[in-house]
């Protein structure tokens, strides 16, 4: 990433989508340029060598952090159902899915 | 022109955990809708998953039984795509350093032995449940179920290794097999406890580069996986003959039709944005904990049929069917604690058992006649107590009725009639009804011998001692 | 001493003494978030059902005697990125404006099993984005010591509610300094947790690696008080620590005599304000004359850690914020055409600037061919970061920095400069990469009387050692003894 090509209004775009954001003309154009100041700002990373480094992805070094396979009461229905934007014959509803 | 199919499996196998793969929610079927869910579960804000031990260990005994290599260290990583059966529209996945590598199965190809290689197996979890209608409702809508959902899910990748779709059908098979031998799967593929997605491209023969491949979805059983293959195959095998280009694409199955269709939703380019899970740590399987994961698995199919061949001394065929269930294997040893004659146990089983169960090896452990009633029967023949042909009566009725072979004989009065006065009154009685056939004997027809015997088990029901019939009727038509 | 501004402290020994009831204090400091709340706002929802309710069962527990826990009777305010049982949480977000969470987080179990009373939720930067409790998806909170400036954030709420004589003390989340740098905003103490002490679950996640749940109180024996409640390990959260906590309590007022104290010397170069200088210049001395020793070391990656904070942060919070789609929980749009349309359309309308251009910041930076360039290459910068603390603390007790280069800056000064802001967190967020426990404490005012923190950063798990040298240099100044007169 020596040179990261310049940042699009169609990258924005694509991004946009991924990201289920529905962005209006404006916040393309705008986000594009803040996006790039940043990622210019972030470059700076490269004058570091990091072939050899190993990346930290936990600070604590656990590892096999397990639960016994037992089960315990789930919420009430009701309960589950009770900040839906829409619920129907205790199913959560949303707008028909294509296929 | 030659093209040789390359085909590779996508399988997924919900494990039989008692609760889901990172919260305490009932793993069970069957539950109402939204009932089996809690915060975790559902992906409300703030909750944090906690990793199944039960379920890493189905995954260690299934990667061992598949001969794979089980690095010392594997990590979970988030899958991101937005779909509204996944609670947190990302799955907890593996990706990178997955739980298993390089495993191996043997399949029977037409007597021939094929090996075929297994690329990954990796522990993730099961998404909710879609209904594009609901009865009560013509609403354009579609409703979601989710406890389903973090349900743990293996999945399994072949190499694309299988050439035809038999061979894709036998290697489910064998998977199926195993994962139930080993308690891991109930191998339901009609209810899709366990799912199979089929990888198909097609290249000239001898040629090592890959052509563009199709993904096959929505194959619910073994039929038709290898119906829908052969579809895809003959298909894409059209295509490149006119000179066209196969599309990269995915197809569903559409059972009904009998042919695969591209799905009708516009599919984005997948950028699924992998990344380690921050709220899991890492899973690290030492040497020991594997290796004792593979001593106390069971036997597996293969050893086992090598063994009841060798042990019991059963034609191969015999053997493969005993075995191709745990619980038909165990069936046909426990028999043997209480009859020891292994040909004739499996006989009764590979003709009259398997009958009753309609060829569903898996029903056995319901079956209504447990071995040591089984045993019994076989025991009352052995001993002349009944023919071997009312031993079929009887076993069918000990099958309708639970009952023991013993207690229906005794209440139906089926012993079989061994006392040489009764059983003289019957013949005496047969040559007096049959003057004809019985002067064409005396005559020296050989062959109506045979018919005044069958009017003896008529007349005694079946229950004449069939040795000492024939020697009463020659004695008393000899008489005569 | 005003009832509105008593420590926990005070305030356990006069319950305990009955010289008040939790009634009386939590009716006091109610009317008081009444009368000036809406200058601050530091509050979003006020627990006026609940608060007398829990006091009332306090009350009783206290009456028994032997029922009662270090936090019964305590009125507290809570970040609304902390899960509460049928309490409204927001996250400051118009997403989940009408949010009702069906369950507790582990810290608010701890403090209900200890009989805390709950005042309220405050309010913060949209899902903790932000450094200015600008980034409200309401309103912003406003700096007691002067509202026409930021509170500093996203922890803006509970700092601006200790500040301000609103609660005991508030529980806040620090993910690149957000205890921290509005502790010193406001004039309070706050403390960052080690990563892994203080479990997460029913905290909203914004950056899952980063985040952690700590206090924000009046002085440092209030913030050994609730991090006591509060720490130790949750089966729930896999990435809680296995540890049983010390006692943070018995070793303050011991000497610091003879400890060395680091000046990572990237800390106090250009960019840093004056009179923050000169305040941390004059804490120095007093440390001087508690016989600490100083010495100069050097974080060499100090400069890298801002661009890896804003890879880390925004991958993870895009994938953490996904689930904000409409389909369980939180605003939908009306009426979506389809089911795009409802994802597209709901989180347009639900979230804010900020919180969108994260999202895209991260959601960029794993997408498809940059995952190396950007993530990877962060979380590698990471273990240099790390690595330097490791290095520092070999020779070092703890470090002594400001906690942000400037006191609080005015409402909109930086809102239109997002790197701007983002780079005011230069001296808290290599904390969070490295996981590392860091206190903010008073140490000064400015000309304009704005407050002035100092940071102490502590080796992980150093949270009894950062107490101590906090406390030590506390009973040597009054800083933390002012109030702002609203």
């Amino acid at each position: 990433m020596e040179q990261t090509p310049k940042l699009t209004v169609a990258d924005v775009e694509y991004v946009a989508n991924l990201a289920r954001l529905s962005l209006t003309d404006e916040e393309k154009q705008s986000l594009t340029e803040e996006l790039a100041r940043i990622l210019a700002y972030i470059e700076k990373l490269n004058q570091l060598d990091t072939a050899e480094i190993p990346p930290t992805s936990h600070v604590l070094s656990l590892s096999n952090v397990l639960r016994e396979d037992k089960v315990a009461p789930s919420l009430r229905r009701e309960v589950a159902l009770e900040n839906a934007p829409q619920a129907e014959a205790e199913l959560f509803k949303v707008p028909k899915i294509i296929e | 022109m030659n093209y040789e199919p390359v085909i590779g499996l996508e399988i997924h196998a919900e494990l039989l955990t008692v609760s889901k793969n990172f919260c305490a929610c009932s793993a069970n079927f069957g539950q109402e809708p939204n009932t089996s869910v809690c915060p975790v579960c559902l992906g409300l804000p703030g909750v944090l998953p906690v990793l199944n031990k039960k379920a890493v260990e189905y995954s260690l005994r299934t990667a061992v039984s598949l001969d794979c290599r089980i690095p010392s260290r594997s990590i979970f990583a988030r899958k991101n795509y937005f779909y509204p059966d996944m609670p947190k529209d990302y799955q907890i996945s593996q990706y990178e350093q997955p739980l298993a590598v390089c495993g191996h199965l043997k399949i029977m190809v037409g007597g021939r032995e094929r090996d075929i290689a297994i690329e990954r197996v990796h522990l993730e979890e099961d998404t909710g449940k879609l209904f594009h209608e609901i009865p009560g409702s013509s609403d354009s809508a579609s409703w979601i179920d989710f406890n389903r959902a973090g349900i743990p899910l293996l999945e399994i990748v072949t190499e694309p290794e299988l050439r035809s779709g038999k061979e894709a059908k036998l290697f489910m098979a064998k998977l199926r097999q195993i994962l139930t031998y080993i308690g891991v799967c109930d191998g339901n593929m009609e209810e899709g406890s366990l799912r199979c997605d089929a990888n198909v491209s097609l290249r000239r023969v001898g040629e090592q580069t890959l052509g563009t491949k199709t993904e096959v979805k929505n194959v619910n059983s073994f039929r038709f996986l290898q119906r829908a293959l052969e579809y895809e195959i003959d298909r894409q095998r059209k295509v490149l003959e006119e000179g066209g280009r196969v599309v990269q694409e995915t197809r569903l199955w559409d059972a009904a039709a009998g042919v695969t269709q591209p799905m009708r939703s516009k599919e984005e380019a997948h950028d699924y944005r992998y990344f380690p899970e921050p709220d899991l740590v890492p899973l690290v399987v030492e040497e020991s904990w594997a290796a004792g994961i593979k001593a106390a698995l069971p036997e597996l199919p293969d050893q086992k049929r090598e063994r009841f061949v060798e042990r019991y001394q059963l034609p191969d065929y015999d053997a493969g069917i005993l075995t191709s269930t745990r619980e038909l294997a165990d069936y046909f040893e426990s028999c043997l604690q209480f009859y020891p004659q292994a040909k004739t146990v499996s006989n009764w089983i590979l003709g009259e058992l398997l009958r009753e169960l309609k060829g569903s090896a898996a029903g056995v452990g319901a079956c209504p006649v447990p071995p040591q009633n089984l045993a019994g029967l076989l025991r009352l023949i052995a001993n002349g107590v009944i023919s071997g042909k009312i031993g079929k009566a009887v076993f069918q009725e000990m099958y309708e009725r639970g009952l023991s072979a013993e207690t229906i004989i005794q209440k139906r009065g089926l012993t079989q009639i061994t006392d040489t006065a009764d059983l003289t009154i019957i013949v005496d009685r047969v040559i007096a009804d049959n003057p004809e056939p019985a002067a064409a004997y005396r005559a020296g027809s050989e062959r109506t011998f045979g018919f005044l015997v069958g009017q003896v088990m008529k007349a005694s029901r079946g229950r004449a001692n069939p040795k000492l019939t024939n020697q009463i009727l020659r004695e008393r038509l000899k008489q005569k | 001493m005003k009832l509105q501004n008593i420590t926990i402290s005070r305030l356990q020994k006069l319950l305990l003494n009955r010289k008040i009831s939790p009634q009386e204090i939590t009716q006091a400091l109610l009317a008081r978030i009444r009368e000036k709340n809406s200058r601050v706002n530091a509050y979003l929802t006020v627990a006026e059902d609940e608060a007398p309710a829990q006091a009332g069962v306090a009350d009783k527990r206290l009456g028994k005697g032997d029922g009662a826990c270090p936090l019964t009777g305590i009125p507290l305010a809570i970040k609304d990125n902390i899960c509460i049982k049928g309490v409204r949480m927001t996250c400051a977000s118009k997403i989940l404006e009408h949010y009702v969470p069906p369950y507790n987080a582990t810290v608010i179990e701890r403090l209900s099993d200890q009989g805390y009373v709950l005042l309220g939720k405050t309010n913060m930067d949209e899902f903790a984005m932000g450094s200015s409790t600008e980034n409200s998806g309401f309103a912003p909170t406003r700096n007691p010591w002067d509202t026409r400036c930021v509170p500093g954030g996203s922890s803006g709420g509970s700092a601006a509610a200790v500040a301000a004589g609103m609660c005991a003390a508030a529980l806040g989340s620090d993910t690149g300094g957000s205890i921290r740098q509005p502790a010193a905003f406001c004039g309070v103490v706050g403390l960052k947790p080690t990563y892994g002490l203080v479990s997460r679950y029913g905290l909203v996640a914004f950056a899952s690696s980063l985040d952690q749940i700590g206090p924000i109180t009046r002085d440092v024996r209030d913030a050994a008080i609730l991090l006591s409640a509060i720490a130790g390990h949750d089966p729930r959260d896999s990435t809680s620590a296995p540890k049983q906590p010390p006692d943070y309590l018995s070793k303050l007022g011991q000497s610091i005599n003879g400890l060395r104290l680091g000046l990572p010397k990237e800390y106090f170069a250009e960019g840093l304000d004056p009179e923050v200088a000169a305040s941390l210049e004059a804490a120095r001395e007093v440390f001087s004359r508690l016989g600490v020793q100083f010495q100069e070391v050097s974080l060499p990656h100090t400069d890298y850690s801002i661009a890896a904070y804003y890879l880390i942060a925004p991958a993870e919070a895009s994938s953490n914020l996904a689930r904000y789609d409409g389909v369980r929980y939180g605003h939908r749009t009306s009426k979506p055409k389809n089911l795009l349309q409802m994802y597209y359309d709901s989180r347009e309308e639900g979230f804010g600037a900020e919180v969108k251009r994260r999202i895209m910041l991260g959601t960029y930076a794993l997408s498809a061919g940059y995952y190396d360039a950007y993530y990877l290459k962060a979380q590698k910068v990471r273990t240099l970061i790390k690595r330097d603390f490791d290095l520092a603390f070999t020779e070092v007790d703890a470090l002594l920095t400001p906690t942000a280069p400037s006191p609080a800056f005015r409402l909109g000064e930086k809102v239109t400069d997002p790197l701007q802001m983002y780079l005011s967190d230069i001296y808290t967020n290599s904390v969070n990469l490295a996981g590392l426990p860091a206190i903010s404490v008073p140490c000064g005012f400015t000309a304009n009387g704005l407050p002035v923190g100092l940071q102490l950063i502590g080796p992980a798990f150093g949270e009894d050692r950062l107490l101590t040298i906090a406390y030590a240099y506390e009973r040597e100044t009054d800083w933390h003894t002012r109030r702002p007169n609203l």
